[in-house]
């Protein structure tokens, strides 16, 4: 263990540099998020992951945000384990209809102001899906939605990119709901 | 002699391939079940269509693999659970999605609760055709009774990043008594979703049944297809999907096991895997388009050729690890807090793996050499050089071991499969059947052995089922934590690792 650890000591570090905020998901924020949250945050933001009802593969490129390439809590970014300890809940999956009420009930949980990023194509409309009798369909249909968060699934830089972008919106003073 | 030589049948069906299936009478449904619970033969799958069930069985002796139908024709089937528990959950669903109801003698009554009908679907039994409405219950879970006892019910929202599900559990103090599963929060018909799909908009699905696991599925999948369609694919496509499934094995295997090691709260593990799992995503990128390798295997070979920069990628990969890996095995070996966690914890029984023909590592850590790459066996596996690990202690730290053992396999293979990787064509054009065609695949997942069936006509999907390895781990984790401390349960949980989305379909 020792020449593990003297090793990372002396070695470069893996991290990737910063992304620039993704301008579409920018504009995206500057159209749904008011005014007011800075004060309360600070530079941080805590988040609670809900799987909806996803296949596992968003998860998966989540989970790889806290691995010592994107290390995200370098940003201020935490994942939590409470909707009760939670700025943003971070929702992927179509919903499905046996997690609706669920979601619904995290939600509720979590203290305002607070955001909801839908992070994959199936937290947009249900993906590929939609249109069974199982599923509701996108986040927005049972919870209003801040952030979409592209891809099948969004590769970890490309949700790091979306998580800065809110992270800066809110920075700028941007107000939750 | 073959299974259906000892199975009383009306008459075998002629466009299934590769194994045979056969139309049994209710002597001939009995015959197998008693097969199934003397442990001559191992249940592979238990499925339902409107109005008839499907076993798939497995001779462990001959490899050999056969599926059996009971026509419902009064919408009922003798119970299979009532006698063998592995297909109790299995049998529950095929209640919930086709309405058809399990027959049993009073006193062997199988559990008669929902298994993924959550009663908020709208409809019930929304794969039986008719217009059927089921009372909604609320879910009993079994009682547990004693003094001192209490329930701790965690879920379907966890405090990890994971998949939805409920476990409640009944707890003596710290000592779990008994842990109860409840299943289905990410049911999103993929069933349904696929009936009347063409051959690619299917293979998206199967790609998406359980994310971890895209590229074993859409293997299986197309290796359905292709059996139905009686078509054979490239050499160089047989290759490459070999590669892509032994990259996805890595790359889970790296996750699980850092994962397992940061359960017990050895952060430094989690990060190194971490590493290696990430450097494994890029290289499979670079190779193939997407980290998770989605939508590259398709029916009739792989999308798309591996790219330029892409062996030399893999090799610089193949590379990196195996310099690497060796120093985490040293690691994981000689600290003995960790193992203090993980010796010991979470004891899988032989007979219960045995019995439940429990596949993956859940199957090899407690003795049972089962390995699809090898029995039945498949293109290209027939002609490289592995090894199946096995080992008899059962316990998350066997868990562990047969991960690590696996990953040398997979390095192992990869680096074949780069060696004899020829030039030549990826994809074979797909002929549409003129007849409805039946295919039926096996392929060795990360998690173990996922099964694939599939009716055809005209060029569509008519039916299919898609079964996840994790049907018959799911049982065994209850049994696994009994009597081990609810502190211990993450440890437990993550050394299954088993899947929600595939198993809840």
């Amino acid at each position: 263990m020792r020449k593990l650890l003297l090793q990372s000591l002396f070695r470069q570090p893996l991290t990737e540099q910063a992304p620039r905020p993704d301008d579409a998901a920018i504009a995206e924020l500057a159209a749904t998020v008011g005014r007011t949250a800075r004060r309360r945050l600070g530079r941080s933001l805590s988040i609670r992951e809900v799987d909806a009802g996803s296949c596992n593969g968003c998860e998966l490129e989540i989970h790889a945000l806290s691995n010592p390439y994107y290390d995200v809590e370098r940003f201020g970014i935490w994942f939590v384990a409470s909707p009760r300890h939670a700025d943003v809940l971070l929702v992927t999956g179509p919903v499905t209809k046996n997690m609706r009420e669920a979601l619904e009930r995290t939600y509720n949980a979590t203290p305002d102001p607070k955001w909801v990023v839908a992070a994959g194509d199936c937290a947009r409309d249900g993906g590929c899906f939609a249109g069974s009798y199982a599923v509701v369909g996108g986040v927005s249909a049972i919870v209003p939605v801040d952030l979409h968060i592209p891809g099948c699934p969004p590769p970890p830089m490309t949700i790091l990119r979306g998580l800065l972008s809110l992270l800066e919106e809110v920075d700028a003073g941007g107000a939750a709901r | 002699m073959g299974i259906l030589d000892s199975i009383p049948h009306v008459h075998a069906v002629p466009s299934h391939r590769p194994w045979p299936r056969a139309v049994v009478t209710e002597a001939g449904w009995q015959a197998a079940i008693d097969r199934l619970v003397e442990g001559g033969l191992t249940l592979l799958g238990f499925w339902g269509e409107p109005a008839a069930v499907h076993m798939a069985m497995l001779d462990g002796g001959s490899a050999e693999i056969a599926v059996v139908t009971y026509e419902c024709t009064a919408g009922a089937f003798p119970s299979v659970a009532s006698h063998h528990p592995p297909a109790l959950r299995l049998e529950r669903t095929i209640h919930d999605l086709f309405g058809l109801v399990a027959i049993a003698a009073d006193d062997l009554r199988p559990d008669l609760r929902p298994w993924l009908d959550h009663y908020v679907w709208g409809q019930s039994y929304p794969l039986s055709g008719r217009n059927a409405s089921r009372d909604a219950r609320p879910y009993q879970f079994l009682p547990a009774e004693g003094e001192g006892l209490h329930q701790v019910a965690v879920g379907p929202v966890h405090a990890g990043i994971i998949e939805p599900g409920h476990f409640r559990f009944t707890a003596n103090g710290e000592h779990v008594v008994r842990l109860e599963q409840w299943l289905g929060y990410t049911h999103k018909g993929i069933e349904q979703l696929m009936q009347g799909a063409d051959l690619e908009a299917a293979a998206k699905l199967a790609n998406r049944t359980s994310g971890d696991s895209a590229v074993a599925y859409a293997f299986a999948f197309a290796r359905a297809a292709e059996a139905a369609l009686d078509i054979q694919v490239p050499r160089r496509a047989n290759y490459l999907r070999a590669l892509m499934a032994e990259l996805e094995r890595l790359a889970n295997h790296f996750g699980d096991i850092g994962a397992i090691c940061n359960d017990a709260s050895f952060a430094l593990m989690h990060a190194q895997t971490g590493i290696l799992r990430e450097r494994t995503l890029r290289a499979a990128d670079i190779a193939f388009g997407h980290r998770l390798m989605m939508d590259v295997v398709v029916p009739g070979g792989v999308a798309r050729d591996i790219a330029p920069d892409g062996i030399a990628a893999l090799r610089t990969l193949l590379a990196e690890i195996n310099k690497v890996f060796p120093r985490l095995i040293e690691l994981y070996d000689n600290t003995a807090s960790l193992q203090d966690r993980t010796v010991t914890t979470g004891i899988v029984k032989a007979d219960y793996v045995r019995q439940f023909g429990a596949g993956g590592y859940v199957g090899r850590a407690s003795g049972r050499t089962y390995d699809a790459r090898r029995s039945p066996g498949y293109h290209p596996y027939d002609g490289l050089r592995f090894d199946v690990p096995t080992l008899y202690d059962g316990d998350v730290n066997a868990r562990v071991w047969i991960r690590i053992r696996e990953v040398e396999q997979s390095l192992s293979l990869a680096g074949q499969i780069l060696d004899a990787l020829e030039a030549g064509p990826i994809r074979v054009p797909l002929q549409i059947a003129p007849e409805p065609c039946e295919g039926i695949a096996l392929v060795e997942g990360f998690r173990g052995d996922i099964l694939a069936w599939l009716r055809l006509s005209d060029g569509r999907i008519e039916r299919c089922h898609l079964r996840d390895p994790s049907w018959f781990q799911w049982p065994l984790l209850e049994a696994a934590i009994e009597g081990n401390i609810v502190a211990d349960f993450p440890l437990c949980n993550k050394s299954f690792n088993c899947s929600y989305s595939g198993h809840d379909l």
